[in-house]
């Protein structure tokens, strides 16, 4: 493939913005047209992708590099993995679905939809670029537009919410920063993530930084800026607020994709570049899943309102995740050489990223149509919908059960893979988490007992059902999740042989030892 | 260089007086309400004195006046960064409400006079010389600092100015005075040969004077804790004349602490574009990092609590000067490098925010939060300038912002452990910035009422704020062909004894 496609997914995005520049600012139907066209156009893209893309290798492919600022050795550079096309796929996706879950917006139309789409070349140009610098900006290029969507269109105490996302993501991304300038001055002055996945590893051990070693100093830099996006305990305190204010279109985003992000972020540059720091972190890394599992788990269930628990179900989903990626040093020495735990583990993360992705913006979208009728997400102010708005109910309810990790639905195949991975190493872990599954289940099922069952609310016996451009928005989103939980296979191919070269890369070059 | 030779390397100067003179004579000749026309004479000449000084790099590196001042690359870097600053001002101060009533003519000679100032100060290479052109520079600014004369406001910031500034350059003038009652030598290549061959006794006494001499230096750039003058000489003095002192004595003032810190105590290793070795035990480094961390965190957690937004710029100029401060005691070539960099950057993002105060004085007359209600919605255009040059003041990418403090923060990492606790600092100084920053563009886009009716600003301060904010966002895209201007003007005049 020699058309740049990966350049074209990055910025037809801001060939959007710039169409709607020119559009009249009241002229909504037209910008909302054309928003949709332009997320359309890159959805089939990323699908046009998948078809080209060869899943037998483990290796980038696509690639794009050009010269950028040849003085710092800064390049323009592309390209798409097993770990990042399912990514991809899924932004495509859910930008798309998210321009039409975002169609009764009408205050502001033309600043909302240039914002999103600017967010939009944010997100895909994280997960396309592989040079570092280029990589930082697109990172960074994600916080102006969110702070705007959450602060002009979010909910009552929006301004706080807005301010509060931006300074804890900031922050991180500053220690990133450092770590960043840390790692081109002690590798060899590149910016190149792939170069510097093969010299990093060598160039880094034995190197102090403030008499610790550099490879510590610079995994904690980096792994708190990812953090914060994951997020992990306990920078998680923006998310249920940012969440909860922020318009629905953009919480389907932020739990479908943003949190995406951070994970991300850490196979990529914390295992890829620091593979001695995976075997030093492993085990905090599963009690961190552990505690967002527990904690997020029991927030979960302490929420009266309908948004925040959905929220902090994310906390407790992306948990799994950690404990799955935790799984990788299963592979290595000390325990055994247990490859296939290792690629249970790490498969199951990257899996539980993706259905994550899929289950939280069904979610969100289904809080947002119950938002949008009654005016208020209170638990407890709602009752017996299910006679009122029977296919509602029954989407939810599969909403409901696919967060809870039943088995079917995908959410229960990655859950699963990451327990499988993990239990021969961090076993007391895995055992303990268990209380988190209790937890999710107990908070999912006592939330849609009592907002479909018992007597219905008199206040809402007029209360129309789900209407046609909604269900639009979350039937794809139930097809791929009844689909990956019957047969989950074509996913698992997509991304095994990158998995296998994550899991060599961190087995082959690390050990606790050489720290 | 005797003096009579150095006439031909010195024109860009002599035609800046010129200019200054030809100003100053037209002005007698209108009538008050045509007094403008004075800025374009004097915009008009800069242009031609930029252009002499970018024909002036093909000459040779050369001391001038019997070695009191120097032409090189370096010195013509700031110098058209200097005439830059100037005529920007210059051009928005003729659109600017608050000069409305008064005669403009002496204004603009007295700008011209600063930029000679400036002119000098980035040159000189000896102790007198740099006080002279400080003194020039601080006097001339005083002036215009009180250009409001029916203002109570702006009499009180030029009162303010002289008694600190008097303070200050007296101070030090008398750590100078050490230097040379050390060294028996002003020339400053003299003052660095003598300097490492001195008894180890004496370095009390330099120690001493190198915080004497800082007094001065601190001043200008307002570095904590010389600051006091700035807030409130900022606030009082005409809006045109606050974004010039936040921009361009600053920049000269880098380039003169560079000069000094850089020749007189270290080897001039970073002046060759290598690292440089500090000559002596003396501790300017570290004093120097803990002036930085000082100026910035002060800074930025003073400007948090402002009302008003010019108020408010001001700290953030304090902030600011903070970062460049930051890559001072790595005395590397790339430190400086960065500072220069980021003198750039600065420029385009400080003046431009200060412009946007500017078109925003002009319509609601105000400088508070209050009247940047709406602001968005009201005036798209400015809302969205304004936006531009507040994320890049706090250094998010894709701005020049950030590639300024890009440029720092790798020069601090590249210089060893020993500065990383400053990048942490800085970086969550950073941080701590947003939140102010932020609330401007809160103000004008979250708050007061949207209006369906769309304003703009006239065309010449519409077209100096895309002047400014382009630059703001896509320097911070492509800035290749900066860095290699940068590059090309770190040569120094480097003399050997």
């Amino acid at each position: 493939m020699d058309y740049n496609i990966l350049s074209w997914l990055i910025w037809l995005p801001v060939i959007g913005v710039a169409a709607i520049a020119f559009i009249p600012r009241d002229k909504f139907d037209l910008i909302k047209t054309v928003s949709a066209v332009v997320t359309g156009l890159q959805f089939l893209l990323t699908l046009v992708l998948w078809n080209n893309f060869d899943s037998s290798i483990g290796s980038i492919q696509f690639e794009e590099k050009y010269e950028w600022i040849p003085s710092f050795n800064i390049e323009y550079y592309l390209g798409v993995d097993g770990l990042s096309i399912p990514m991809v796929i899924l932004t495509g996706l859910l930008f798309f679905i998210g321009v039409f879950v975002s169609w009764n917006i009408n205050k502001a139309v033309k600043g909302y939809f240039a914002l999103f789409l600017l967010l939009n070349t944010g997100v895909m140009g994280v997960f396309l670029s592989l040079d570092f610098f280029l990589f930082y900006i697109f990172w960074e290029v994600m916080l102006l537009p969110m702070y705007f969507l959450i602060g002009m269109w979010g909910g009552p105490q929006r301004e706080y919410a807005a301010i509060k996302f931006f300074l804890y993501t900031l922050f991180g991304s500053v220690l990133m920063l450092i770590g960043i300038l840390g790692l081109y001055f002690s590798c060899g002055k590149t910016f190149n993530i792939i170069e510097l996945t093969q010299v990093a590893p060598e160039a880094l051990s034995g190197l102090l930084w403030w008499g610790m070693s550099a490879i510590k100093v610079i995994w904690v830099l980096i792994f708190i800026g990812f953090a914060i996006k994951v997020p992990v305990f306990p920078f998680h305190t923006w998310l249920p607020l940012a969440h909860v204010e922020a318009p629905t279109a953009i919480s389907v985003l932020l739990a479908g994709i943003l949190l995406k992000l951070g994970v991300y972020g850490i196979l990529r540059v914390n295992y890829g570049l620091m593979p001695d720091g995976v075997y030093w972190f492993s085990y905090a890394l599963a009690l961190l899943g552990l505690i967002n599992v527990v904690w997020g788990g029991l927030c979960a269930l302490a929420q009266k309102d309908l948004k925040k628990l959905v929220a902090y179900s994310s906390v407790n989903h992306m948990g799994y995740s950690l404990i799955g990626m935790a799984a990788v040093v299963a592979a290595g020495e000390s325990h055994g050489l247990n490859m296939k735990a290792a690629q249970a583990g790490l498969g199951g993360a990257v899996f539980q990223m993706f259905n994550h992705g899929t289950i939280s913006a069904m979610l969100f979208i289904l809080v947002g149509v119950i938002y949008e009728r009654a005016h208020h997400r209170d638990i407890e102010g709602f009752g017996g919908l299910a006679s009122q708005m029977p296919v509602y109910t029954g989407i939810t309810a599969i909403a409901f059960f696919a967060g809870l990790g039943l088995p079917g639905l995908s959410g229960f195949i990655s859950e699963a893979m990451c327990f499988i991975g993990a239990f021969p190493v961090y076993r007391w872990i895995v055992i303990a988490s268990t209380i988190g599954i209790l937890l999710n289940a107990a908070y999912f099922l006592w939330a849609f007992q009592r907002v479909f069952f018992g007597k219905l609310n008199k206040k809402y016996t007029d209360l129309p059902e789900i209407n046609r451009l909604e269900l639009f928005t979350v039937i794809p989103l139930l097809i791929i999740t009844l689909f990956f939980g019957i047969y989950p296979a074509p996913y698992i191919d997509l991304i095994a042989s990158t998995m296998d070269t994550i899991i060599n890369h961190v087995v082959s070059l690390g050990s606790y030892a050489s720290m | 260089m005797n003096n009579l030779q150095s006439i031909s390397y010195f024109y860009p100067e002599l035609i800046l007086t010129l200019v200054i003179l030809g100003a100053i004579i037209y002005d007698l000749f209108i009538d008050k309400s045509f007094s403008g026309r004075v800025g374009w004479v004097v915009i008009i000449g800069l242009v031609f004195v930029s252009l002499v000084v970018h024909f002036q790099k093909d000459l040779r590196v050369t001391t001038l006046f019997s070695d009191a001042i120097v032409l090189d690359p370096f010195a013509s870097f700031f110098k058209q960064i200097v005439i830059l600053a100037t005529i920007l001002v210059s051009i928005v101060s003729l659109f600017s409400g608050e000069l409305d009533e008064y005669r403009k003519g002496e204004y603009f000679a007295l700008l011209g006079i600063v930029t000679f100032g400036l002119f000098l100060m980035v040159s000189s290479i000896d102790l007198i010389m740099i006080y002279i052109s400080i003194e020039i520079v601080s006097i001339i600014s005083f002036v215009l600092a009180g250009y409001l004369k029916k203002k109570a406001r702006s009499n009180e910031a030029a009162l303010k100015y002289v008694v600190y500034g008097g303070f200050s350059s007296g101070i030090m003038l008398f750590g100078l005075s050490y230097i040379f009652g050390l060294t028996g030598s002003t020339n400053i290549f003299e003052i660095q040969q003598i300097v490492s061959q001195l008894d180890p006794a004496s370095s009390t006494a330099l120690t001493l004077a190198i915080l004497m001499v800082l007094a001065g230096f601190g001043y200008k750039i307002s570095a904590v804790p010389f600051h006091f003058w700035t807030p409130d000489v900022y606030e009082g003095a005409p809006l045109s004349i606050t974004a010039y002192l936040s921009v361009a004595p600053k920049a000269a003032a880098f380039a003169l602490m560079i000069r000094f810190f850089n020749q007189t105590f270290a080897d001039g290793g970073a002046m060759k574009g290598l690292d440089s070795v500090s000559l002596t035990q003396l501790p300017w480094p570290e004093i120097l990092s803990i002036l930085s961390v000082a100026t910035m965190t002060l800074g930025n957690v003073v400007a948090l609590q402002q009302k008003s937004i010019k108020r408010m710029l001001a700290y953030s100029s304090i902030a600011h000067a903070g970062y460049m401060l930051l890559a001072m005691p790595v005395m590397s070539g790339d430190s400086i490098y960065a500072i220069m960099m980021y003198l750039v950057m600065y420029l385009f993002m400080n003046l431009g925010a200060f412009f946007v105060v500017i078109t925003v004085k002009n319509k609601t007359g105000g400088e508070s939060f209050d009247d940047y209600k709406g602001l968005g919605w009201e005036m798209p255009f400015v809302g969205a300038a304004m936006t531009l040059f507040m994320v890049s003041l706090t250094g998010l990418p894709p701005t020049a912002g950030f590639i300024g403090k890009f440029y720092i923060f790798a020069s601090l990492i590249k210089g060893g452990s020993t500065y990383y606790w400053l990048v942490v600092i800085g970086g969550i100084n950073s941080v701590v910035s947003l939140y102010y920053y932020l609330k401007v563009v809160k103000v004008m886009y979250f708050e007061g009422e949207r209006t369906d009716k769309i304003l703009f600003p006239s065309n010449v301060l519409t077209g100096t704020l895309i002047f400014t904010a382009v630059p703001s966002l896509f320097l911070g895209i492509y800035w290749n062909p900066i860095a290699s201007w940068i590059q090309n003007s770190l040569v120094f005049f480097i003399q050997n004894l």
